[in-house]
C-alpha cells in the first residue's frame, strides 16, 4: 500500500535531526496559524501563489531561495562543528552516516535551491523592467517554473524528516549512487528533487530568452541593452544548452535503479566515467550560469553609484559571450586525475586558462568604471569591492587547478573546497546580494537599512576569509574533502579558525535578516517615492517603487544605452505624466501552476518510496490539469484607460508631494 | 594567521615534497601562482586605490561621466592577461606531458611493481614479481620507481601519497597507472581523496619507503604473514570492514588482480573473455560458443 515506506523511516532515535524536524513543524504550524488568524489564506491565493506577475514570482524565487539558505548554511554549521570537533581523534557529534548527509544536502541545497532561485528571482523582477516589458514571454509558464523549483525544495526538506538524504556527495557519482552502494531512499530523494526543479529551471530560462529577444521596447538594439540584461541571457542560453544534459544524466541512472539498467553500474557493461563526464558537461556550466549575472548586478551597481557610464560596454558584452562559449569545453577539469591521458588534461587544462582572459577584462572594466567617477561606498558597493578583491583570489587559485600538473595534488582537497566557495561565495552569493539591497526599494518601494547592511557586509567578508583562508592551508597540507573525522593536532587549530568563520558569518546572516525586519518596521521613514532611489541609469528605475502591476503606462522609446539616464538628462527629469492614457492587455492569474506543482511533488514522493499507484494517480492528476488549463481560454483581459490613468495619477501626486 | 601553532614549512605536505614528481608540482604551483601574481597584485591595489581616490565625497578629483572607452586600456586588459596565459598554458602543455601519471620513472634500479586495488574500505597492495600483498601499508625501497597500476574493487576512490606528489583515481572495472619515487627513506601518509562511502575517513595507510635491505626485511616479514591470499580469502576481505589492521600475505592467488579488474573475482565470466568473444564472434560471423572455461585458474 505504502511502497518502501513504514513508520520506520521517521529517524526518531536521532535527536539532531528530529530537533531541525521539529523546529520546522512548529515554525510551518506558526505560519499556518498566523495567516489564517489574520485571514489572509484569500490574498496569498489570489495575489501570490497563483499570480502571473513577474515581480511577484521573483519575490517568491527570492523567499524561496534565503529561507533554503539557512537550511543550507545550517548544514555548514554542523559540518564546520564537526570537523572542528573531530580532528583531534575524537569520534564527534555526527556519525559517518549523519555527516555524509549533510555535506551532501549542503551541496545540493545551496546550489540548486539557494543559488538558482535566488538568481532566476532577481532575473525574474529586473528584466521585464530593464527592457521596458509588461511581463515575461510566458507568465503562466513563469508561475509554473516557480511551483516545480518549490516541489523539489520540498521534497529535499520532506527527506530530512522522512527517510534519508543521499550520502554521496552532491553530484552523486555511481557506483556509489547505485542501488548497489546506495540501497536507501537517499540518492531516490535527490534524483527526484532535481528532476523536477531542474524541469522548472529550463522552462525559466526558455521564457526569459523568448522575452529578452522578443519583448524589448521600441530602439533597445541588442547593443543597448543593460549589461545585466545581457548576462541574463547568456546565463539562461546556458540554462537551455546545460539542463537537458543534467536531465537526461539523471535519467539514466534513475533507470538504473528503478529499472535495473546498467548505464552506470559496476556489471553489465556500465560505465561510471560516463556519468561524471556527463554531469560535469552540464555542471561546469552550470558554475557560469550562476555567475554571469552576478558579473551582471556589479556592472550595474559600479556603474550607478559611480555616476559614470560603465567602462567598456562592448568588451563587456563580447567577454560575457566569451565566457559564455567556453565554458563548454572545460568540464574535464573538474577530473583531471582520470587517467585520461596528457594530450586531453592539456587541452582542458588550457581551454580552461583561457577564460580567465574575459573574466579579467571584467575586472578591469569594473576598476575603470570607478576611474574618474564619484563612488558612494553604499552596500551594494560594499559587495561590489569586496567580490572583486575576493574573486581575483579565487580566480587565481581557479586557474593553478588547471594546470593539471599541479591539480593532480591539489584535487578534492580542502584547497579545492576554499577555491570554489571563494568563486561561489565571493563571486555568486555577493553579486546576489549586491543585487538584492540595489533593488530592494524596487521590489517593495522602501530601501533596507544602510546599517545593518554594512554590518551584515562585513561580518559576511572576514567570515568568509576565516572559513576558507585556513581551507587552503589545510589542502597544501594534505587535507582531503568530506573527512568525518582526522586526527592531527595541526589541522584541528586551523578547522578551530574555519569553525570560527563560520560563526562570523552566522552574524552577518543574522544582522541581515535583522535588517530586512528593522527596515519593514521603519518602512515608512525608508520609503522610496520617486521610483528612482539612487538615481538609476536603466529603464527599471523609470517606474514607480514597486511599479504598477503592468510596469509601464507607455512603452519606453530607447534610443541609447543606460536610456533613463539619458532620458533625465534630456528633460531633467524622470517620468512626465500624460493627458491621457491607452487599455493595457494583461494576463490572467492562474491556480493551475500551484496545483500541477503540488501534484508533481506528490508524484516525485510516490515514486522515491515506490507507492505505485500514488504515482499513477499523481501523474494522472498532473496531465489532466495540464490538458484542463488549455480549455481555459478566460487567459487575459484589458486594463481600461480609466485605471491606469488613475494609478499614474496617484504616483505623480505622490512625486509631486514629496517635492 | 601565521602564528606558531600553525604553521611551520614541513606541516605542507604538498610543499615539503619527498620525491621528484611531487618536487615538480611544487614547483609548478609556485610558478604559476608568481606568473598570476603578476596581474593579481597590482589589480587588488588598483581597487583599493580607485575606490578610495575616486570616492564620492573626494571632490578634487577628476570626474569624467561620460568617459567609457580608451582603446589603450582596453588592448591592455586584455593584451597582458593573454600573454601571461600563453606563458601559462605553454607550462600545462610541456608539464601535463611531463607529469603524466602513467608515465613510468626511469632509474638506475628496476622499478618496483605494485597492484593497488581499492576496497570498502581498505587498500590491498598486490606485489606481483614478490607473489606477497599486505593490507593497509604500502613498503618499496626509496630511490627506486613504483610502477603502480590500479583499480576498486567497489566504489572510485583516489589513491594519494601527498609528499609523495600525484594522485590517481582507482575505478572498478579500469586501470589506471601512476609511476612514484621517494628520493630517501621515510614514512608518508597514504589515502583515498575520493569519498567513497561510510568508511571513507579511515581509508589510510602509510606508505613506508625503505632502505633496500629494510625493504628485504618487510618481504621476509610479509612472507610470514597470513598464508596464501586465495579467492576465497579476498572474497572475505571484500566484505565492508572499517579500521582493518595491516596484514600480509605470503603469497597471492596469481589471477586475482586480473579478475578484480574484471569483474569475475566472483567466479563470473571475465570482462575481458566476455569482450574477446564479442570479437572472436564479430569475426566467425555469430556462432560460437564460451566453450572454455571463462578464465585461466592459474
Amino acid at each position: 500500500m505504502f511502497g518502501k515506506l513504514t513508520l520506520e523511516a521517521i529517524p526518531y532515535h536521532e535527536p539532531i535531526i528530529m530537533g531541525a524536524v521539529a523546529m520546522m513543524v512548529l515554525g510551518g504550524a506558526a505560519l499556518f496559524a498566523g495567516i489564517t488568524y489574520f485571514r489572509l489564506w484569500g490574498p496569498l491565493w489570489s495575489k501570490w501563489l497563483t499570480s502571473v506577475d513577474h515581480k511577484n514570482i521573483g519575490i517568491m524565487y527570492i523567499i524561496l531561495a534565503l529561507v533554503m539558505l539557512l537550511r543550507g548554511f545550517a548544514d555548514a554549521v554542523m559540518m564546520r562543528t564537526q570537523q572542528a570537533m573531530a580532528s583531534t581523534g575524537a569520534a564527534g557529534p555526527l556519525p559517518p552516516e549523519h555527516f555524509d548527509q549533510i555535506f551532501t544536502a549542503h551541496g545540493v541545497i545551496m546550489i540548486f535551491f539557494m543559488a538558482m532561485p535566488f538568481m532566476v528571482g532577481l532575473m525574474n523582477i529586473v528584466v521585464p523592467l530593464q527592457i521596458g516589458a509588461r511581463d515575461v514571454a510566458f507568465p503562466y509558464l513563469n508561475n509554473l517554473s516557480f511551483w516545480l523549483t518549490a516541489a523539489g525544495a520540498l521534497l529535499i526538506n520532506i527527506s530530512l524528516a522522512v527517510g534519508e538524504f543521499a550520502r554521496t556527495g552532491w553530484l552523486a557519482y555511481p557506483p556509489l549512487s547505485e542501488l548497489q552502494y546506495s540501497p536507501g531512499v537517499g540518492v531516490d530523494y535527490y534524483l527526484w528533487a532535481l528532476q523536477i526543479s531542474g524541469v522548472g529551471t529550463l522552462l525559466a530560462g526558455v521564457n526569459m530568452i523568448t522575452t529578452i529577444l522578443k519583448m524589448r521596447a521600441p530602439g533597445m538594439t541588442l547593443m543597448r541593452m543593460p549589461i545585466f540584461t545581457w548576462t541574463t541571457l547568456c546565463s539562461n542560453m546556458l540554462i537551455v544548452a546545460a539542463f537537458p544534459i543534467l536531465t537526461a544524466t539523471l535519467a539514466m541512472l534513475s533507470l538504473d535503479r528503478y529499472l535495473g539498467m546498467h548505464f552506470f553500474t559496476n556489471d553489465g557493461g556500465g560505465n561510471a566515467m560516463m556519468y561524471v563526464n556527463l554531469i560535469w558537461a552540464w555542471g561546469h556550466p552550470e558554475v557560469y550560469i550562476l555567475v554571469l549575472p552576478a558579473f551582471g548586478i556589479f556592472s550595474e551597481v559600479i556603474s550607478t553609484f559611480s555616476s559614470k557610464k560603465l567602462f567598456g560596454y562592448t568588451s563587456m558584452v563580447y567577454a560575457t559571450v566569451c565566457i559564455t562559449v567556453l565554458s563548454f569545453i572545460v568540464w574535464l577539469h573538474h577530473f583531471f586525475t582520470m587517467g585520461a591521458g596528457a594530450n586531453v588534461n592539456a587541452f582542458f587544462g588550457i581551454s580552461t586558462m583561457i577564460i580567465s582572459i574575459p573574466t579579467g577584462a571584467k575586472i578591469f572594466n569594473w576598476l575603470f568604471t570607478m576611474y574618474r567617477g564619484r563612488v558612494q561606498f553604499t552596500v551594494p558597493v560594499l559587495w561590489t569591492l569586496g567580490f572583486m578583491v575576493t574573486f581575483v583570489i579565487g580566480g587565481m587559485t581557479g586557474v593553478l587547478m588547471a594546470v593539471p600538473a599541479a591539480d593532480f595534488v591539489l584535487h578534492n582537497s580542502l584547497f579545492l573546497i576554499a577555491h570554489f566557495h571563494n568563486v561561489i561565495i565571493g563571486g555568486v552569493l555577493f553579486g546576489y546580494l549586491a543585487g538584492f539591497t540595489y533593488w530592494f526599494p524596487k521590489a517593495f518601494g522602501f530601501k533596507l537599512n544602510e546599517t545593518l547592511g554594512k554590518v551584515s557586509f562585513w561580518c559576511w567578508l572576514v567570515g568568509f576569509y576565516l572559513a576558507f583562508m585556513p581551507l587552503y592551508a589545510l589542502g597544501l597540507m594534505g587535507m582531503t574533502r568530506r573527512m568525518n573525522h582526522v586526527d592531527n593536532v595541526i589541522w584541528h587549530n586551523y578547522l578551530l579558525v574555519a569553525a570560527l568563520g563560520a560563526a562570523v558569518i552566522a552574524c552577518g546572516i543574522g544582522a541581515f535578516v535583522l535588517q530586512i525586519l528593522v527596515s519593514v518596521l521603519n518602512r515608512k521613514a525608508l520609503r522610496d517615492l520617486t521610483g528612482d532611489p539612487w538615481n538609476g541609469r536603466t529603464l527599471e528605475w523609470a517606474t514607480s517603487s514597486p511599479p504598477a502591476f503592468y510596469n509601464f503606462a507607455v512603452d519606453p522609446v530607447v534610443t541609447s544605452r543606460d536610456a533613463f539616464w539619458e532620458q533625465k538628462q534630456t528633460t531633467g527629469a524622470g517620468l512626465q505624466p500624460l493627458p491621457a492614457y491607452g487599455k493595457i492587455h494583461m494576463p490572467h492569474n492562474t491556480g493551475t501552476g500551484v496545483i500541477l506543482g503540488g501534484f508533481i511533488a506528490v508524484l516525485g514522493f510516490a515514486l522515491i518510496w515506490h507507492i505505485w499507484w500514488l504515482a499513477v494517480a499523481a501523474f494522472a492528476a498532473a496531465v489532466a490539469v495540464g490538458i484542463g488549463h488549455t480549455f481555459n481560454e478566460n487567459r487575459d483581459y484589458y486594463v481600461p484607460s480609466e485605471t491606469v490613468a488613475e494609478t499614474e495619477g496617484k504616483y505623480f501626486k505622490q512625486l509631486t508631494s514629496q517635492v | 594567521m601565521a602564528a606558531a601553532p600553525f604553521l611551520s614549512g614541513c606541516d605542507m605536505a604538498l610543499l615539503d615534497p619527498a620525491g621528484p614528481i611531487g618536487a615538480e608540482e611544487k614547483s609548478i604551483i609556485i610558478l604559476a601562482t608568481c606568473l598570476m601574481l603578476i596581474v593579481v597584485i597590482p589589480v587588488i591595489a588598483m581597487i583599493f586605490l580607485f575606490a578610495w581616490r575616486y570616492r564620492a565625497s573626494n571632490k578634487a578629483a577628476t570626474f569624467k561621466p561620460d568617459w567609457d572607452h580608451s582603446s589603450k586600456i582596453e588592448l591592455a586588459v586584455w593584451g597582458i592577461p593573454c600573454v601571461i596565459i600563453a606563458v601559462l598554458a605553454y607550462v600545462t602543455w610541456v608539464s601535463s606531458h611531463t607529469l603524466e601519471p602513467s608515465r613510468e620513472l626511469v632509474a638506475d634500479k628496476k622499478a618496483v611493481e605494485v597492484e593497488v586495488v581499492s576496497m570498502d574500505w581498505k587498500w590491498l597492495f598486490i606485489y606481483p614479481e614478490l607473489n606477497i600483498a599486505s593490507v593497509n601499508e604500502l613498503a618499496f625501497p626509496a630511490g627506486t620507481p613504483v610502477h603502480f597500476k590500479l583499480t576498486s574493487a567497489t566504489v572510485m576512490n583516489s589513491f594519494f601519497i601527498p609528499r609523495l606528489g600525484s594522485q590517481i583515481y582507482t575505478m572498478p572495472g579500469m586501470e589506471t597507472k601512476l609511476s612514484l619515487l621517494a628520493d630517501a627513506a621515510g614514512d608518508f601518509d597514504g589515502l583515498s581523496a575520493n569519498y567513497s562511502g561510510g568508511g571513507f575517513s579511515d581509508m589510510h595507510f602509510v606508505a613506508h619507503a625503505m632502505t633496500d635491505d629494510a625493504f628485504a626485511q618487510w618481504v621476509e616479514k610479509a612472507r610470514a604473514g597470513e598464508g596464501k591470499l586465495t579467492m576465497a580469502k579476498y572474497r572475505d576481505l571484500a566484505k565492508p570492514s572499517e579500521k582493518d589492521p595491516v596484514s600480509y600475505y605470503a603469497e597471492v592467488e596469481p589471477t586475482l588482480y586480473h579478475d578484480i579488474l574484471n569483474k569475475c573475482s566472483d567466479g563470473s565470466t571475465c570482462m575481458d573473455a566476455t569482450v574477446s568473444l564479442a570479437m572472436a564472434k564479430e569475426v566467425a560471423g555469430g556462432d560460437l560458443q564460451l566453450c572454455n572455461p571463462a578464465k585461466p585458474r592459474g
